[in-house]
Protein backbone atom coordinates (compact mmCIF):
# COMPACT_ATOMS: atom_id res chain seq x y z
CA UNK A 1 0.00 0.00 0.00
CA UNK A 2 1.42 3.46 -1.13
CA UNK A 3 1.34 5.97 1.50
CA UNK A 4 0.47 9.76 0.55
CA UNK A 5 0.52 13.39 1.97
CA UNK A 6 -1.16 16.04 0.15
CA UNK A 7 -1.39 19.64 0.29
CA UNK A 8 -0.37 19.67 4.01
CA UNK A 9 0.10 22.74 5.82
CA UNK A 10 1.75 22.52 9.65
CA UNK A 11 2.21 24.75 12.11
CA UNK A 12 4.61 24.94 15.03
CA UNK A 13 2.83 26.77 18.33
CA UNK A 14 0.94 29.98 16.31
CA UNK A 15 3.47 30.04 13.41
CA UNK A 16 2.39 28.29 10.14
CA UNK A 17 5.75 26.97 8.71
CA UNK A 18 4.92 24.59 6.09
CA UNK A 19 2.38 24.68 3.17
CA UNK A 20 1.64 22.57 0.38
CA UNK A 21 3.78 19.69 1.06
CA UNK A 22 3.31 16.73 -0.79
CA UNK A 23 4.76 13.27 -1.44
CA UNK A 24 4.22 9.76 -1.81
CA UNK A 25 5.85 6.75 -0.03
CA UNK A 26 5.81 3.60 -0.98
CA UNK A 27 6.57 0.18 1.09
CA UNK A 28 10.42 -0.02 1.11
CA UNK A 29 11.10 3.26 0.75
CA UNK A 30 12.96 5.63 2.59
CA UNK A 31 12.40 9.69 2.47
CA UNK A 32 15.12 11.88 3.78
CA UNK A 33 14.28 15.28 4.60
CA UNK A 34 16.91 17.93 3.65
CA UNK A 35 16.82 21.58 4.54
CA UNK A 36 18.81 24.48 6.21
CA UNK A 37 18.02 25.03 10.43
CA UNK A 38 14.53 26.01 10.88
CA UNK A 39 13.31 24.74 7.43
CA UNK A 40 10.19 22.85 9.36
CA UNK A 41 11.91 19.34 9.44
CA UNK A 42 10.89 18.51 12.74
CA UNK A 43 7.36 20.29 12.50
CA UNK A 44 6.92 18.03 9.27
CA UNK A 45 7.58 14.87 11.25
CA UNK A 46 5.71 16.06 14.60
CA UNK A 47 2.34 16.20 12.18
CA UNK A 48 2.67 13.40 10.50
CA UNK A 49 3.40 11.38 13.78
CA UNK A 50 -0.16 13.27 14.68
CA UNK A 51 1.50 15.46 17.62
CA UNK A 52 0.26 18.88 15.58
CA UNK A 53 -2.81 18.35 13.82
CA UNK A 54 -2.64 19.52 10.31
CA UNK A 55 -3.65 23.30 8.91
CA UNK A 56 -4.65 22.34 5.54
CA UNK A 57 -4.22 18.99 3.57
CA UNK A 58 -4.72 15.25 4.12
CA UNK A 59 -2.89 11.86 4.67
CA UNK A 60 -3.41 9.02 3.35
CA UNK A 61 -2.56 7.31 6.46
CA UNK A 62 -3.74 7.38 10.49
CA UNK A 63 -1.04 8.89 13.07
CA UNK A 64 -1.14 5.47 14.25
CA UNK A 65 1.25 4.27 11.25
CA UNK A 66 3.73 5.89 12.24
CA UNK A 67 6.77 5.30 15.01
CA UNK A 68 7.94 8.82 15.82
CA UNK A 69 11.50 9.15 17.75
CA UNK A 70 12.51 12.91 18.52
CA UNK A 71 15.25 14.94 19.34
CA UNK A 72 14.89 13.63 22.93
CA UNK A 73 15.36 10.09 23.85
CA UNK A 74 11.88 9.39 26.09
CA UNK A 75 14.35 7.19 28.49
CA UNK A 76 14.01 7.13 32.30
CA UNK A 77 16.95 7.96 33.63
CA UNK A 78 16.43 5.85 37.06
CA UNK A 79 15.22 2.86 35.17
CA UNK A 80 17.61 0.31 33.41
CA UNK A 81 18.00 -0.31 29.59
CA UNK A 82 16.02 -3.58 29.96
CA UNK A 83 13.57 -1.69 31.88
CA UNK A 84 12.83 1.09 29.64
CA UNK A 85 12.76 -1.70 26.86
CA UNK A 86 10.27 -4.10 28.70
CA UNK A 87 8.10 -0.38 29.36
CA UNK A 88 7.71 0.32 25.92
CA UNK A 89 7.63 -3.44 24.71
CA UNK A 90 4.56 -3.22 27.07
CA UNK A 91 2.83 0.08 25.68
CA UNK A 92 3.25 -1.25 22.09
CA UNK A 93 2.66 -4.92 23.05
CA UNK A 94 5.76 -6.13 21.46
CA UNK A 95 7.64 -9.24 21.63
CA UNK A 96 10.62 -8.42 19.48
CA UNK A 97 12.83 -7.01 22.45
CA UNK A 98 15.70 -9.87 21.67
CA UNK A 99 15.91 -8.22 18.18
CA UNK A 100 15.76 -5.07 18.89
CA UNK A 101 18.84 -5.70 22.04
CA UNK A 102 20.67 -7.82 19.57
CA UNK A 103 20.35 -5.00 16.42
CA UNK A 104 21.57 -2.83 18.46
CA UNK A 105 23.99 -4.54 20.32
CA UNK A 106 22.51 -3.19 23.85
CA UNK A 107 23.23 -6.75 26.04
CA UNK A 108 25.95 -4.57 28.06
CA UNK A 109 23.58 -1.79 28.91
CA UNK A 110 20.51 -4.02 30.34
CA UNK A 111 21.17 -3.88 33.61
CA UNK A 112 22.51 -0.52 33.75
CA UNK A 113 20.20 2.72 34.94
CA UNK A 114 20.17 5.35 31.95
CA UNK A 115 21.17 8.06 33.77
CA UNK A 116 25.04 6.64 34.01
CA UNK A 117 24.81 5.68 30.06
CA UNK A 118 26.62 7.82 27.74
CA UNK A 119 24.57 10.14 24.96
CA UNK A 120 25.21 7.13 22.38
CA UNK A 121 24.23 4.38 24.46
CA UNK A 122 21.30 6.53 25.01
CA UNK A 123 20.25 7.48 21.63
CA UNK A 124 21.37 3.32 20.57
CA UNK A 125 18.80 2.10 23.14
CA UNK A 126 15.81 5.08 22.03
CA UNK A 127 16.41 3.80 18.30
CA UNK A 128 15.93 0.21 19.34
CA UNK A 129 12.64 1.53 20.45
CA UNK A 130 11.32 1.89 16.59
CA UNK A 131 11.44 -1.55 16.32
CA UNK A 132 9.13 -2.45 19.42
CA UNK A 133 6.85 -0.48 17.54
CA UNK A 134 5.73 -2.64 14.63
CA UNK A 135 4.66 0.67 12.72
CA UNK A 136 4.74 0.76 9.16
CA UNK A 137 5.97 4.12 8.86
CA UNK A 138 9.34 5.61 11.00
CA UNK A 139 9.10 9.24 11.63
CA UNK A 140 12.66 9.94 12.34
CA UNK A 141 14.13 13.08 13.75
CA UNK A 142 18.05 13.08 13.46
CA UNK A 143 18.31 9.88 14.95
CA UNK A 144 22.45 10.01 14.37
CA UNK A 145 23.04 12.63 16.66
CA UNK A 146 26.06 11.09 18.89
CA UNK A 147 26.21 7.97 16.97
CA UNK A 148 29.36 6.68 16.00
CA UNK A 149 30.40 5.82 12.37
CA UNK A 150 30.35 1.77 13.07
CA UNK A 151 26.47 2.38 15.15
CA UNK A 152 25.69 5.02 12.57
CA UNK A 153 26.23 1.93 10.00
CA UNK A 154 23.93 -0.32 12.21
CA UNK A 155 21.34 2.14 12.55
CA UNK A 156 21.55 2.14 8.70
CA UNK A 157 21.50 -1.69 8.96
CA UNK A 158 18.07 -1.71 10.95
CA UNK A 159 16.58 0.61 8.79
CA UNK A 160 17.13 -1.44 5.72
CA UNK A 161 16.06 -4.59 6.96
CA UNK A 162 12.56 -2.33 8.48
CA UNK A 163 12.48 -1.28 4.36
CA UNK A 164 12.83 -5.16 3.96
CA UNK A 165 10.00 -5.79 5.28
CA UNK A 166 7.66 -3.62 3.37
CA UNK A 167 8.22 -0.65 5.82
CA UNK A 168 9.03 2.73 4.82
CA UNK A 169 11.24 5.80 6.92
CA UNK A 170 10.74 9.58 6.56
CA UNK A 171 14.26 10.68 7.90
CA UNK A 172 15.63 14.16 9.12
CA UNK A 173 19.51 13.88 8.44
CA UNK A 174 22.27 15.99 7.85
CA UNK A 175 24.32 12.90 7.04
CA UNK A 176 24.34 10.39 4.18
CA UNK A 177 22.91 6.79 5.82
CA UNK A 178 23.64 5.01 2.29
CA UNK A 179 20.64 3.85 2.00
CA UNK A 180 19.75 1.81 -1.67
CA UNK A 181 16.15 2.80 -1.39
CA UNK A 182 16.53 6.39 -0.74
CA UNK A 183 14.62 9.92 -1.88
CA UNK A 184 15.85 13.51 -1.01
CA UNK A 185 12.60 15.53 -0.27
CA UNK A 186 14.17 18.97 0.34
CA UNK A 187 11.56 21.10 2.57
CA UNK A 188 12.48 24.56 1.64
CA UNK A 189 10.59 25.23 -0.95
CA UNK A 190 7.48 24.34 1.32
CA UNK A 191 8.26 27.45 3.62
CA UNK A 192 4.89 29.16 4.25
CA UNK A 193 4.48 32.17 2.83
CA UNK A 194 4.98 35.42 5.01
CA UNK A 195 2.03 37.10 4.45
CA UNK A 196 -0.31 33.74 6.28
CA UNK A 197 2.21 33.81 9.39
CA UNK A 198 -0.74 34.74 11.77
CA UNK A 199 -2.78 31.92 12.35
CA UNK A 200 -5.58 33.68 14.79
CA UNK A 201 -8.09 36.03 13.30
CA UNK A 202 -8.90 36.84 16.98
CA UNK A 203 -5.47 37.87 17.70
CA UNK A 204 -5.32 39.81 14.00
CA UNK A 205 -8.43 41.61 15.31
CA UNK A 206 -6.77 42.67 18.44
CA UNK A 207 -3.64 43.96 16.69
CA UNK B 1 -1.58 0.54 31.24
CA UNK B 2 -0.56 -1.67 33.99
CA UNK B 3 3.42 -1.49 32.50
CA UNK B 4 2.48 2.36 33.16
CA UNK B 5 1.15 2.48 36.33
CA UNK B 6 4.19 -0.19 37.39
CA UNK B 7 6.47 2.23 35.73
CA UNK B 8 5.52 5.22 37.22
CA UNK B 9 5.26 3.55 40.89
CA UNK B 10 8.75 2.60 40.51
CA UNK B 11 10.07 5.60 39.44
CA UNK B 12 8.31 7.30 42.85
CA UNK B 13 10.50 4.81 45.02
CA UNK B 14 13.84 4.98 43.22
CA UNK B 15 15.97 7.87 44.49
CA UNK B 16 14.61 11.31 43.35
CA UNK B 17 11.24 10.11 43.03
CA UNK B 18 9.31 12.33 45.64
CA UNK B 19 7.35 9.57 47.07
CA UNK B 20 6.81 10.29 50.81
CA UNK B 21 7.44 14.62 50.01
CA UNK B 22 3.75 14.66 50.65
CA UNK B 23 3.99 11.92 53.53
CA UNK B 24 6.57 14.46 55.46
CA UNK B 25 4.77 17.23 54.19
CA UNK B 26 1.73 16.14 56.09
CA UNK B 27 3.75 15.08 59.07
CA UNK B 28 5.65 18.08 59.51
CA UNK B 29 2.72 20.11 59.43
CA UNK B 30 0.48 18.10 61.88
CA UNK B 31 3.82 17.88 64.87
CA UNK B 32 4.08 21.97 64.40
CA UNK B 33 0.53 22.80 64.84
CA UNK B 34 0.73 22.27 68.53
CA UNK B 35 3.54 23.81 69.12
CA UNK B 36 1.57 26.84 67.13
CA UNK B 37 -1.37 27.31 68.33
CA UNK B 38 -0.93 25.91 71.96
CA UNK B 39 -1.51 23.24 74.03
CA UNK B 40 -5.21 23.57 75.18
CA UNK B 41 -6.66 20.45 74.38
CA UNK B 42 -10.36 21.49 73.77
CA UNK B 43 -9.09 23.81 70.88
CA UNK B 44 -6.68 21.02 69.08
CA UNK B 45 -9.85 19.13 68.75
CA UNK B 46 -11.77 22.01 67.79
CA UNK B 47 -9.50 22.74 64.95
CA UNK B 48 -8.07 19.13 64.24
CA UNK B 49 -10.52 18.06 61.09
CA UNK B 50 -9.76 21.06 59.24
CA UNK B 51 -5.51 21.11 59.78
CA UNK B 52 -5.80 17.30 59.21
CA UNK B 53 -7.99 17.81 55.89
CA UNK B 54 -5.77 21.38 54.66
CA UNK B 55 -2.60 19.29 55.29
CA UNK B 56 -3.61 16.32 53.12
CA UNK B 57 -4.56 18.89 49.99
CA UNK B 58 -1.58 20.46 50.50
CA UNK B 59 0.84 17.71 50.26
CA UNK B 60 -1.01 16.36 47.64
CA UNK B 61 -0.27 19.93 46.05
CA UNK B 62 3.57 19.31 46.54
CA UNK B 63 3.88 16.60 43.91
CA UNK B 64 1.51 17.63 40.92
CA UNK B 65 4.10 19.38 38.84
CA UNK B 66 6.11 16.00 38.49
CA UNK B 67 3.19 14.33 37.09
CA UNK B 68 3.92 15.22 33.53
CA UNK B 69 6.93 17.88 33.44
CA UNK B 70 9.13 14.79 33.80
CA UNK B 71 7.64 12.74 31.06
CA UNK B 72 8.29 16.02 29.08
CA UNK B 73 11.33 16.83 29.22
CA UNK B 74 12.51 13.51 28.49
CA UNK B 75 10.45 13.30 25.78
CA UNK B 76 8.35 9.80 26.78
CA UNK B 77 5.35 12.45 26.62
CA UNK B 78 4.99 12.73 22.77
CA UNK B 79 6.27 9.18 22.49
CA UNK B 80 3.42 8.24 24.69
CA UNK B 81 0.85 10.54 23.24
CA UNK B 82 1.59 8.54 19.46
CA UNK B 83 1.41 5.21 21.22
CA UNK B 84 -1.58 2.87 20.97
CA UNK B 85 -2.44 4.45 24.41
CA UNK B 86 -5.30 6.86 24.63
CA UNK B 87 -4.39 10.03 26.22
CA UNK B 88 -7.61 9.84 28.47
CA UNK B 89 -6.09 6.25 29.59
CA UNK B 90 -2.62 8.17 30.13
CA UNK B 91 -4.56 10.74 32.39
CA UNK B 92 -6.59 7.73 34.18
CA UNK B 93 -3.08 6.13 34.95
CA UNK B 94 -1.03 9.00 36.29
CA UNK B 95 -3.90 10.31 38.52
CA UNK B 96 -4.50 6.77 39.85
CA UNK B 97 -0.44 6.54 40.35
CA UNK B 98 -0.27 10.16 42.01
CA UNK B 99 -3.15 8.90 44.40
CA UNK B 100 -1.15 5.64 45.26
CA UNK B 101 1.88 7.55 46.24
CA UNK B 102 0.00 10.57 47.71
CA UNK B 103 -3.67 10.24 48.65
CA UNK B 104 -3.26 6.78 50.27
CA UNK B 105 -0.99 6.90 52.29
CA UNK B 106 -1.97 10.03 53.85
CA UNK B 107 -5.34 8.12 54.19
CA UNK B 108 -3.66 5.37 55.92
CA UNK B 109 -1.35 7.40 58.50
CA UNK B 110 -4.00 10.15 59.42
CA UNK B 111 -6.00 8.33 62.36
CA UNK B 112 -2.46 8.53 63.77
CA UNK B 113 -1.72 11.86 63.40
CA UNK B 114 -5.33 12.79 64.91
CA UNK B 115 -3.48 11.58 68.09
CA UNK B 116 -1.42 14.55 68.13
CA UNK B 117 -4.27 16.93 67.49
CA UNK B 118 -6.30 15.07 70.16
CA UNK B 119 -9.11 14.34 67.48
CA UNK B 120 -12.02 12.22 69.36
CA UNK B 121 -10.98 8.37 68.35
CA UNK B 122 -14.88 7.65 66.97
CA UNK B 123 -13.90 10.42 64.51
CA UNK B 124 -11.54 8.32 62.86
CA UNK B 125 -13.61 6.16 60.87
CA UNK B 126 -15.16 9.29 59.48
CA UNK B 127 -11.51 10.78 59.05
CA UNK B 128 -10.44 7.72 56.84
CA UNK B 129 -13.43 7.43 55.30
CA UNK B 130 -13.46 11.38 54.15
CA UNK B 131 -10.03 10.87 52.96
CA UNK B 132 -10.01 8.09 50.97
CA UNK B 133 -13.26 9.08 49.50
CA UNK B 134 -11.70 12.63 48.89
CA UNK B 135 -8.38 12.46 47.65
CA UNK B 136 -8.99 10.65 44.40
CA UNK B 137 -10.72 13.89 43.30
CA UNK B 138 -7.74 15.51 44.56
CA UNK B 139 -5.32 13.73 42.40
CA UNK B 140 -7.71 13.89 39.06
CA UNK B 141 -7.65 17.60 39.74
CA UNK B 142 -4.46 17.78 40.30
CA UNK B 143 -3.62 15.91 37.17
CA UNK B 144 -5.71 18.26 35.20
CA UNK B 145 -3.87 21.05 36.44
CA UNK B 146 -0.45 19.57 35.96
CA UNK B 147 -1.85 18.53 32.20
CA UNK B 148 -2.52 22.44 31.37
CA UNK B 149 0.98 23.94 32.86
CA UNK B 150 3.08 20.82 31.21
CA UNK B 151 4.85 22.82 28.60
CA UNK B 152 5.67 25.44 30.85
CA UNK B 153 9.24 25.37 33.16
CA UNK B 154 8.86 25.45 36.41
CA UNK B 155 5.07 25.95 36.45
CA UNK B 156 4.32 24.82 40.19
CA UNK B 157 3.05 28.56 41.23
CA UNK B 158 0.51 28.39 38.09
CA UNK B 159 -0.55 24.79 39.29
CA UNK B 160 -1.49 25.48 42.99
CA UNK B 161 -3.15 29.19 41.91
CA UNK B 162 -5.10 26.87 39.11
CA UNK B 163 -5.97 23.71 41.41
CA UNK B 164 -6.40 25.63 44.97
CA UNK B 165 -9.83 26.91 43.41
CA UNK B 166 -10.78 23.17 42.71
CA UNK B 167 -10.10 21.70 45.81
CA UNK B 168 -12.65 24.13 47.94
CA UNK B 169 -15.71 21.87 47.43
CA UNK B 170 -13.37 18.96 48.29
CA UNK B 171 -11.83 20.51 51.50
CA UNK B 172 -15.30 21.77 52.71
CA UNK B 173 -17.49 18.52 52.71
CA UNK B 174 -14.36 16.73 53.59
CA UNK B 175 -13.22 19.07 56.47
CA UNK B 176 -16.96 18.93 57.57
CA UNK B 177 -17.85 15.28 57.52
CA UNK B 178 -14.99 14.57 59.85
CA UNK B 179 -15.89 17.55 62.36
CA UNK B 180 -19.70 15.74 62.12
CA UNK B 181 -18.50 12.84 63.32
CA UNK B 182 -16.00 14.30 65.93
CA UNK B 183 -19.02 16.18 67.98
CA UNK B 184 -20.83 13.30 67.59
CA UNK B 185 -23.40 14.53 64.77
CA UNK B 186 -24.89 12.26 61.88
CA UNK B 187 -21.70 12.86 59.16
CA UNK B 188 -23.38 10.38 56.43
CA UNK B 189 -24.79 13.73 54.38
CA UNK B 190 -21.53 15.65 53.96
CA UNK B 191 -19.39 12.21 53.15
CA UNK B 192 -22.16 11.11 50.17
CA UNK B 193 -21.78 14.94 48.67
CA UNK B 194 -17.59 14.35 49.03
CA UNK B 195 -18.20 10.70 46.89
CA UNK B 196 -20.62 12.70 44.61
CA UNK B 197 -17.52 15.25 43.72
CA UNK B 198 -15.17 12.82 43.47
CA UNK B 199 -17.19 10.53 41.14
CA UNK B 200 -18.31 13.14 39.14
CA UNK B 201 -14.70 14.48 38.83
CA UNK B 202 -13.22 11.00 37.87
CA UNK B 203 -15.86 10.77 35.09
CA UNK B 204 -15.35 14.32 33.83
CA UNK B 205 -11.84 15.01 34.22
CA UNK B 206 -9.63 12.22 32.48
CA UNK B 207 -11.30 13.90 29.58
CA UNK B 208 -10.19 17.28 30.14
CA UNK B 209 -6.76 16.66 31.20
CA UNK B 210 -6.46 14.98 27.65
CA UNK B 211 -7.28 17.29 25.99
CA UNK B 212 -5.27 19.84 27.71
CA UNK B 213 -2.24 18.13 26.95
CA UNK B 214 -3.11 17.63 22.88
CA UNK B 215 -3.23 21.27 23.07
CA UNK B 216 0.24 21.57 25.01
CA UNK B 217 2.20 19.42 23.00
CA UNK B 218 1.45 21.04 19.98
Amino acid sequence: MEFSVEGLACRRGELRVLEGVGFTLTPGEAVILRGPNGAGKTTLLRCLAGLTPPLEGKMSFSPDDVAYAGHLDGLKAQLTGAENLRFWAAIYGSDQIDTAVAQFDLEGLLDRQAQHMSAGQKRRLALARLMLTGRKIWALDEPTVSLDTQNVARFARCVESHLATGGSAIIATHIDLGLPNARVLDVGPFKASAASDQLDPFLEDMI
Amino acid sequence: MIALLRRDLILAIRAGGGFGLGLAFFLILVVLVPFGVGPSQAMLAAIAPGILWIGALLSCLLSLDRIFQLDYEDGTLDILATSPMPLEALATIKALAHWITTGLPLTLTAPFLGILLNLPWEANIWLIASLALGTPALSALGTFGAALTVGLKRGGLLISLLVLPLYVPTLIFGAETVRRGAEGLPATTPLMLLAGITAGTLAILPFATAAALRANLR
